[in-house]
């Protein structure tokens, strides 16, 4: 509830609902129904992801053989089912864009900002219900334009995810004229989408929790989400700048980017990693969130350090406005500014040290139940962690001289943004679909999937460090041009068989999401035995959340194995259960002491 | 380290310096990564959830946050300004050795021109010559090259020498190495171009003081009857 | 007393949330990525600039000083009438409320218009935003540069004078009183900041 209530803002939906179908699930102004239309979509997109990844593979497993369903592709992209650069490139490109901005990003905060933060902070919905709901579908139509251009003459854009200029300025350079333009338009309008919801959700959490819904007692998710709307409130713009400029140089004849006339080909990749650098740890920092809270309700002990977390997330956030140079080591910027963004960018690792080292503690003299979102949260943080040293290679600027755009980047991008935010998205997806559906899903299938998963995952991405290091460029079609590289052509053959198997893998995790979606068993309020807010709603929650009833907060949201929990026989407390007068004032203390 | 992340054969005075530095920083990380896994393998052993086992009530201890949030930062610090001199004797224009042979190197979609001094040694006059996708050079010698592009970025990629740097159109950037053993290897393109990307190769000589004298002589002369190639790039 | 209990009062009480009401928070919040989005032009313009100072002419001789300069007149009155606006129904005055947000309206259109003549007339001489159709003096970046920046306040201008004629409808209906008048009041935030950013193009285009 907010607090300074103008008459009109408050109101409770919570008693009869007698909105049309239409009103409930397509234009719902729900913060649920909207976070399971993110859910839905962004799948999508992470299926179409992977399938790119899969062309990707096939021609560096197998190039130049036909690729099975070749035949399906235009002439222009295949000649007679063997891959051409075209289709090559832009499957590259496409994969890259697709995974980071239609399916990373919206799981992540799309899915459980409007899925969790109401929930968590135990508001009836968002401070801005209409502007969600636009805010989805605006992505929706930004998604539609990025699908569309899969089917425009010339094919999609094939600049690189990085779109770097004056390649992807100018068609006459990359073949490629309105696929390009629909990219940087619908990126545009996704920008669009995300700044609306997080001025949603900046707003909401500030301004809706719940009575002694203190600072320090928010979980994780609700923090690392806020954290992340920040960066991208105030990063977006820049790359929504950038773009606009870049669609100019493409269709009003500006040069904003092309020397020719005076543009400069680095502004882009300034405006571009400014942008970046904080956007991947927007991809990052909610998977923090969940994995933080999934840890400790897995360990049934509260998060080691709570407040550590949560200024390491703050940390995280500052740092990563100041080190995008890291991305341009190479680029001809200065080279004195590279020994300072690699100071600036190793520093990172301090930040990401406290957020790891506080969840060893976690487990520390836990009681670990090993549940489904458990080994996901478990292999988030040894695969974090190797993405995160590999960037410290990268950090390093002399390291990165041989290293820059090659194979070991790759490895480096799939450790993060795979084996760290996917396997965080994973983990997220069972723990709280119960809460989403009303229905568990299948523990065992999950664990299936997550072991098929976690090993194919490290098969395929592992080798890739060596191959960076013998020198194999990223985005090239035909490595087996290279005298250098003809000893990895084995090596990609069996990355390749390996990817097709994770691939494959996936579709465990689909049958389990369909089939427990109608046919899981019942999940109560509170499967996990947790003790957040969102387990005090029915499940799943209607609307309005509480059934009109008003919550107050009492402690913290990881008050597992309490003394205050203990009295009632159990090792977990809610939030919002009232202390009795017996019990002393530990459970009371806000977390982190 | 050389069978875990096997790097090609060093060629250059630098390269080695930068072999040794990621050796460096894979012990480091090595150390820290094995500490994690095996902390995470053995906790989730040791603690996995079993009958009448309690969870520790703990909230965290401040002592311990000091400490690994010090040492980390002291470790990557250290790391940081250590690196640097090297990266500056690679990379800092005012830091590069007098150089014996400077060469222009023009990029454009999909290939490299060379342009080479005439006998008189010197870039900018009409004896240069320009060569596409070969760069030759003597051994032990301090190549000073030039880096250009025509159309879009490129970047200039030595696997053997350890060198990268981007040719951007509209910038000439200057970057140097110096080649210990003759042979042929390789020169890539490593950043995305175009769809010709994968194929922007080119071969990279290294000849002998005698082998480089006869080459460069030879090549001037048949240069200066015009050729077709020799317009194709001009001076920076 | 018990510990326990008095400390589950103190938490009752607590009541957390800033004291601005969420329009009105969310404003500021979106405002801030609009200075983020203004900042990058605004950077991207000083690069630009600084490495080729010859594709700019000196101020005043392609631009129209002297037109603009009363335009930007014009929008800082705009933000005046927009101050009395909310002012005058902080204190129930609809009447007052109503002459002023009309004021506003006509001012941020005569703004438009003005800009409109400008673009016009420097298009017709050759200022054009591309490289092909540029003939004025400097170079096709001036023109390029231009166009975006003051067309991207342009486009901000609109936005708010179209959200003005909306206040302005809800105004003659009386929805706002003196003690409900969020919708006022965050019209005036946009609108100062979009004056506010056009003190600064002025400044960095036209005076520099
Ligand atoms: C989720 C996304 C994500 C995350 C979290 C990170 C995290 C980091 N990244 Fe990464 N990065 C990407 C996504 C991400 N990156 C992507 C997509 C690209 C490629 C873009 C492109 O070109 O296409 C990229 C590229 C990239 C480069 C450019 C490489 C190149 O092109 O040459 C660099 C260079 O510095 C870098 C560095 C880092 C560092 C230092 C971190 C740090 O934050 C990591 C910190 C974590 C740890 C260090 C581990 C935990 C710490 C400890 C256990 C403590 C002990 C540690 C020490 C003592 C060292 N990254
Ligand atoms: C989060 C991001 C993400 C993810 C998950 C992936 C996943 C994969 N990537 Fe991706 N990759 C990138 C981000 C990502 N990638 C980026 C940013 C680049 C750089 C692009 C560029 O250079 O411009 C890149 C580049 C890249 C390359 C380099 C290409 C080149 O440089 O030439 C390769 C090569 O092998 C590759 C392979 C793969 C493979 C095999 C997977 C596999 O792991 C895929 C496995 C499949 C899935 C994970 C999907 C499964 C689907 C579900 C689980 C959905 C369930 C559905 C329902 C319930 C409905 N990727
Ligand atoms: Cu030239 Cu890639
Ligand atoms: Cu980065």
């Amino acid at each position: 509830m907010s607090t300074m209530v103008l008459p009109h803002e408050k109101q409770s939906h919570a008693h009869h609902d007698d909105r049309s179908f239409i009103q409930k699930y397509v234009f719902s102004t729900d913060h649920k129904i909207i976070g399971i239309q993110f859910l839905f979509m962004s799948l999508l997109f992470l299926v179409l992801g992977g399938g790119l990844a899969m062309v990707v593979r096939w021609q560096l497993g197998f190039p130049n053989q036909p690729m099975p369903g070749g035949g399906f592709f235009s002439e222009a992209m295949m000649n007679k089912g063997i891959m051409l650069p075209e289709m090559y490139n832009a499957s590259v490109t496409m994969h890259g864009t697709i995974m980071v901005f239609f399916a990373i990003m919206p799981l992540l905060v799309g899915v459980w900002a409007n899925y969790l933060i109401p929930l968590q902070i135990g508001a009836d919905d968002m401070a801005f219900p209409r502007i969600n709901m636009a805010s989805f579908w605006m992505a929706f139509v930004a998604g539609l334009l990025m699908v569309a251009s899969f089917f425009v003459v010339a094919g999609p854009a094939n600049a690189g995810w990085t779109g770097y200029a004056p390649l992807s300025a100018n068609p006459e350079y990359s073949g490629v004229h309105t696929g390009q333009q629909l990219w940087c338009l619908s990126i545009i309008l996704l920008g669009f989408s995300s700044l609306a919801g997080s001025v949603n959700y900046i707003t909401t959490i500030v301004n809706m929790r719940a009575p002694g819904m203190t600072w320090l007692r928010l979980p994780l998710s609700t923090w690392s989400l806020f954290i992340t709307s920040i960066l991208i409130l105030l990063a977006i713009p820049v790359l929504a700048g950038a773009m606009i400029l870049l669609f100019f140089d493409q269709t009003l004849g500006t040069t904003f980017y092309q020397p020719e006339h005076g543009g400069q080909p680095l502004l882009w990749q300034h405006l571009f990693w400014f942008f970046g650098h904080p956007e991947v740890y927007i991809l990052i920092l909610p998977a923090m969130g969940f994995v933080s809270d999934i840890i400790a309700n897995g360990s049934r002990k509260p998060i080691f350090g709570y407040k550590a977390m949560v200024f390491a997330m703050a940390g995280l956030a500052f740092l990563s406005w100041v080190v995008w140079g890291h991305h341009m080591f190479m680029s001809g910027m200065q080279p004195m500014l590279g020994g300072a963004f690699m100071v600036s960018t190793m520093v990172i690792a301090v930040p990401s040290a406290i957020k790891t080292f506080n969840w060893l503690g976690t487990m520390w003299r836990g009681n670990i139940r090993f549940h489904s979102p458990m080994l996901h949260a478990w292999s988030f943080v040894a695969l974090f962690v190797i993405g995160g040293l590999s960037g410290i290679f990268l950090a390093n600027t002399p390291i990165d001289i041989p290293l820059h755009d090659t194979y070991f980047v790759v490895a480096h991008i799939h450790y993060v943004l795979f084996g760290g935010s996917l396997f965080g998205i994973f983990g997220a997806i069972i723990f709280w679909f119960p809460k989403m559906f009303g229905r568990l899903m299948n523990d065992t299938l999950g664990k299936i999937h997550w072991a098929i998963t976690f090993v194919c995952f490290n098969m395929v991405f592992w080798p890739m460090h060596k191959l960076g290091t013998m020198g194999m460029m990223r985005r090239i079609y035909d490595p087996t041009q290279y005298p250098h590289l003809q000893e990895a052509t084995p090596i990609n053959h069996t990355i390749s068989l390996w990817a097709f198997a994770l691939y494959g893998a996936q579709i465990i995790f689909v049958v389990n999401f369909f089939w427990s979606l109608f046919k899981g068993p019942k999940a109560g309020n509170n499967p996990w035995e947790a003790n957040g807010l969102e387990w005090v709603a029915p499940s799943p929650p209607p609307h309005g959340n509480w059934d009109g009833e008003l919550l107050t907060v009492y402690r913290g949201p990881y008050e597992y194995s309490s003394p205050e929990a203990e009295a009632n026989g159990t090792d977990f407390i809610l939030q919002s259960e009232k202390p009795s007068s017996r019990q002393g004032a530990p459970g009371m203390a806000p977390a982190g002491h | 380290m050389n069978g875990l992340f096997p790097f090609p054969e060093n060629i250059s005075t630098y390269g080695g310096d930068i072999d040794t530095l990621f050796n460096a920083v894979t012990w480091i990380t090595g150390i820290v990564f094995i500490a994690v896994e095996v902390a995470l393998v053995v906790f989730a052993i040791k603690y996995r959830a079993r009958p009448g086992r309690k969870a520790q009530f703990v909230h965290g201890n401040d002592r311990l946050e000091y400490f690994w949030t010090g040492a980390t930062f002291v470790i990557v610090i250290t790391l940081a300004l250590v690196s640097r001199p090297l990266w500056n004797r690679i990379k800092e224009p005012s830091q590069f050795p007098s150089p014996d042979l400077e060469l222009a190197i023009s990029a454009k979609q999909f290939e490299w021109n060379v342009t080479y001094p005439g006998p008189d040694g010197k870039l900018g006059t009409p004896d240069d010559f320009t060569r596409r996708s070969q760069l030759h050079m003597p051994v032990n010698k301090k190549i000073l090259v030039t880096l250009s592009s025509e159309d879009v970025i490129h970047s200039f990629f030595l696997p053997n020498f350890r060198l990268k740097q981007d040719a951007v159109p509209g910038m000439h950037i200057k970057a140097w190495f110096e080649a210990t053993k003759t042979g042929e290897y390789v020169l890539g393109c490593a950043e995305l171009c175009g769809l010709g990307h994968y194929k922007m190769k080119g071969r990279v000589f290294v000849h002998s003081d005698a082998e480089w004298q006869q080459w460069q002589q030879q090549q001037a002369a048949t240069a200066l009857a015009p050729t077709q190639e020799a317009t194709s790039a001009g001076a920076p | 007393m018990d510990h326990a209990v008095e400390q589950m009062k103190v938490d009752e009480r607590l009541e957390p949330g800033v004291h601005v009401y969420n329009m009105k928070f969310g404003m500021w919040v979106f405002l801030l990525s609009e200075v983020m989005f203004f900042t990058g032009l605004i950077g991207s313009y000083i690069i630009l600039r600084f490495a080729h100072p010859e594709m700019w002419a000196e101020p005043g001789k392609v631009l129209n000083v002297p037109l603009t300069g009363f335009n930007t007149f014009v929008l800082i009155c705009s933000s005046v009438t927009m101050v009395k606006s909310f002012a005058a129904i902080q204190n129930g005055d609809q009447a007052g409320l109503r002459k002023w947000l009309v004021a506003t309206v006509g001012l941020g259109a005569l703004f438009l218009s003005i800009q409109a003549v400008e673009y016009y007339k420097l298009y017709h001489e050759g200022f054009a935003p591309s490289v092909a159709m540029y003939k004025a003096a400097g170079g096709p970046l001036y023109g390029a540069t231009f166009y975006t920046m003051t067309g991207f306040h342009g486009a901000h201008v609109t936005i708010g004078v179209l959200c003005l004629i909306f206040t302005s409808w809800r105004a003659f209906k009386g929805k706002y009183t003196a003690t409900s008048h969020a919708g006022v009041e965050i019209m005036g935030l946009y609108w100062h900041f979009v004056d506010l950013v056009w003190i600064i193009l002025f400044t960095i285009v036209y005076l520099m």
